[in-house]
């Protein structure tokens, strides 16, 4: 069979051959292209078969026609290619099926989220807040079938400036952290009992981190202190510790040469620090922060505790209750605004979900454009 | 303005570890200086002691003096800053920043420590710094592209516009031909001849041919075996070493019978 298949492409390749041309030893048999289409059509057939045998489904369809796809390929390639390639054709096929099922949820949340939050999204919902609109305005609109009123401006704004602030914590304190670790604390026992407490508190739930910003505020401030600060304080709690890690590893991988390259020209080491260690690594640490700004940007039980929940637009961080856009979802679902018509408040927290993906969607971007900014400068 | 280095009896330490016992060495100003010896014996290590960047290494110490000019290197309040700055270094591998540009690579010294320079200034040091290193004609046209873009003998002579643009007295370099074509070392080592009449200068080197050529006078360090210390055998001119050296050691080492 392989010196059939050998044959039928020397054959097809012989147009462009030299006019006698031995056979190559070193070409072994090989599936043409279009098999491997073949037996995907094949498998997609009997599995689509198989599935109706037990009353069909697509689930059922799709996981039948994939397993049978696997076994037909891996030893359709090993019969005419070998062992070896057999191998490789079914590990290939097996990792394209995993990334495949990774991608399955992906895929189907942004689904849900664009479907159910499109409808949602207009100018009133994003420049307008919730001032105003009670379960009586929702029961009107919905009798008169007008559009939806209330908007998540500003739960967006809340968004925005509690992560805004907490990041302007961090990222002082957890680079600075780092930079010690790295640069000064080296084998010291300081450095050994910061490096644990910042394993501990990358450990930390988010709602204790919530509950600690408020007691603390609770202490100076008295009890029910709740203000967009102590939100900030309460993330930058759970942001530290992710900031510091990953400035620590870009620090690392600094190699010791630039510093003693800089050492060696008479630079002291603060300076070596702050324009050749940093700057080296400054693309890796940009997008550290950025990662970890997405992973608190989605935070609500904290905010409940220490912002609490507003309906109206509140842009001082420093004065009074405020709105996220999580605390925001979590309130329209949890306590619609008109319980006996809640298709309005499901609509808004809906929009807002889309609002608050696109929104950690942009940041990747921004942590990969930050990125490319700052990496070393290649080419001539 | 070239200084001479006088060693008095020097140990050096990496923690517990000795690895240089007992150097004593004079070194001229405007000279090339060679240290040659097996792998293991402490020639980087002696070298990074004379710029006071042996330190730099977690539990490294010395004891005993260096004295730039009789100046001791390691007196009570001497700042190791300003000893790097008169005392230069060239690294094995070329290690330009990666983040900086070629004119901003030479500027490094005076840039990274916040010196204010204007601008004809700058370019006047940039070009006067890159002809001293033989790498002007090749980088001119595009001193504003980053400094890793240039081939490896590029780099390293990038590495020593860089250092002599700080106008050091002395210059040292750790085997600064090994990562290097013979044509990018024949470069450096022409570059080195004409460093000479300016500084003084010293260099680590496996390359026997090389140490003849480009040193008056050449040091020969050993080791008696592992975990013992590294130690100056022989110490002296060029053409001594390699035609009638007074050890044993140093004969079979230089004629290429050293195990
Ligand atoms: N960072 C360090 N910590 C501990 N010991 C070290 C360190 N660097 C070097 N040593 C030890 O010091 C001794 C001398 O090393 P050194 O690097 O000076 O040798 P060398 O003569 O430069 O060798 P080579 O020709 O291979 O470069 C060796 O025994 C080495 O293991
Ligand atoms: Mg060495």
């Amino acid at each position: 069979m392989s010196a059939t298949t050998t044959n039928l492409n020397n054959k097809a390749n012989g147009n462009s051959a030299p006019p006698v041309r031995k056979r190559n030893s070193l070409a072994k048999g090989k599936l043409p292209k279009w098999a491997i289409w073949a037996i995907a059509a094949g498998s997609i057939v009997l599995g689509a078969a198989a599935s109706t045998l037990t009353g069909f489904n697509v689930a059922s369809f799709a996981i039948y026609s994939a397993i049978i796809f696997l076994i037909a390929a891996s030893v359709i390639t090993t019969v005419v290619e070998g062992k070896r390639r057999g191998k490789n054709a079914m590990w290939t096929y097996l990792i394209y099926a995993a990334f495949i099922v990774a991608l399955i949820p992906l895929a189907s949340v942004l689904y849900t989220v664009l479907q159910k939050g499109l409808p949602g999204i207009n100018s009133h919902f994003l420049f307008s807040s919730m001032n105003g609109v009670t379960g009586a305005v929702d029961n009107q609109t919905v009798a008169n079938g007008e559009p939806v009123i209330g908007g998540a401006y500003h739960a967006v704004m809340g968004t925005l400036l509690i992560t805004l602030w907490a990041t302007l914590i961090s990222v002082p304190v957890g680079m600075l952290t780092a930079v010690y670790l790295v640069e000064y604390g080296q084998g010291k026992a300081l450095s050994k009992a910061i490096t644990f407490f910042v394993d501990v508190m990358t450990g930390i739930p988010s709602i204790v981190a919530g509950l600690f910003a408020a007691a603390l505020f609770g202490i100076i401030l008295g009890p029910n202190a709740r203000m967009g600060i102590v939100a900030a304080v309460a993330l930058s709690v759970l942001m530290i510790p992710t900031v510091v890690r990953s400035t620590e590893e870009m620090l690392k991988i600094v190699p010791n040469e630039l510093r003693e390259a800089s050492f060696a020209l008479g630079v002291r080491r603060w300076r070596t620090i702050l324009k050749v260690v940093i700057p080296t690594a400054i693309s890796g640490i940009a997008s550290g922060v950025t990662l970890a700004i997405a992973r608190v940007i989605g935070e609500t039980a904290p905010i409940l505790v220490t912002a609490g929940i507003a309906s109206n637009i509140n842009l001082n961080v420093f004065a009074n209750w405020m709105s996220t856009l999580p605390t925001f979802i979590y309130y329209q679902i949890l306590t619609p605004t008109s319980p006996t018509n809640v298709d309005p408040s499901v609509q808004r927290a809906w929009a807002a979900a889309l609002l608050l993906i696109l929104m950690v969607m942009a940041l990747n971007l921004i942590a990969r454009l930050v990125a490319s900014i700052f990496a070393p400068k290649k080419g001539r | 303005m070239a200084k001479r280095i006088d060693v008095n009896d020097l140990n050096v330490y990496y923690s517990k570890f000795l690895a240089v016992e007992g150097v004593s060495i004079n070194i001229e100003p405007k000279s090339v200086t060679a240290f040659i010896g097996p792998s293991g014996c402490g020639k980087s290590t002696f070298l990074r002691t004379l710029n006071r960047m042996h330190e730099v290494i977690p539990g490294g110490r010395v004891e005993g003096q260096v004295l730039l000019d009789g100046d001791d290197l390691y007196g009570a309040g001497v700042d190791p800053v300003t000893v790097r700055s008169q005392i230069g270094m060239v690294f094995q591998r070329p290690n330009p920043f990666p983040t900086m540009s070629i004119k901003d690579n030479v500027l490094a010294g005076v840039k990274l420590n916040g010196t204010k320079i204007s601008r004809s200034d700058a370019d006047d040091l940039v070009e006067k710094s890159l002809r001293g290193a033989n790498l002007w004609n090749e980088v001119k046209d595009r001193l504003d592209k980053p400094g890793s873009g240039l081939s490896g003998g590029q780099q390293q002579r990038l590495c020593i516009a860089r250092t002599i643009a700080v106008k050091p007295d002395v210059i040292l370099m750790d085997e600064p031909c090994s990562a290097l074509d013979p044509i990018s070392t024949l470069a450096i080592e022409d570059l080195i001849n004409e460093l000479k009449s300016d500084y003084t200068v010293v260099i680590v080197t496996h390359n026997m041919q090389q140490a003849a050529r480009v040193s008056d006078k050449t040091a020969f360090f050993n080791i008696a075996g592992t975990g013992k210390p590294g130690k100056l055998i022989e110490f002296n001119d060029t053409t001594a070493i390699f035609s009638n050296p007074e050890q044993k050691a140093t004969e079979d080492y230089v004629s290429g019978r050293f195990g």
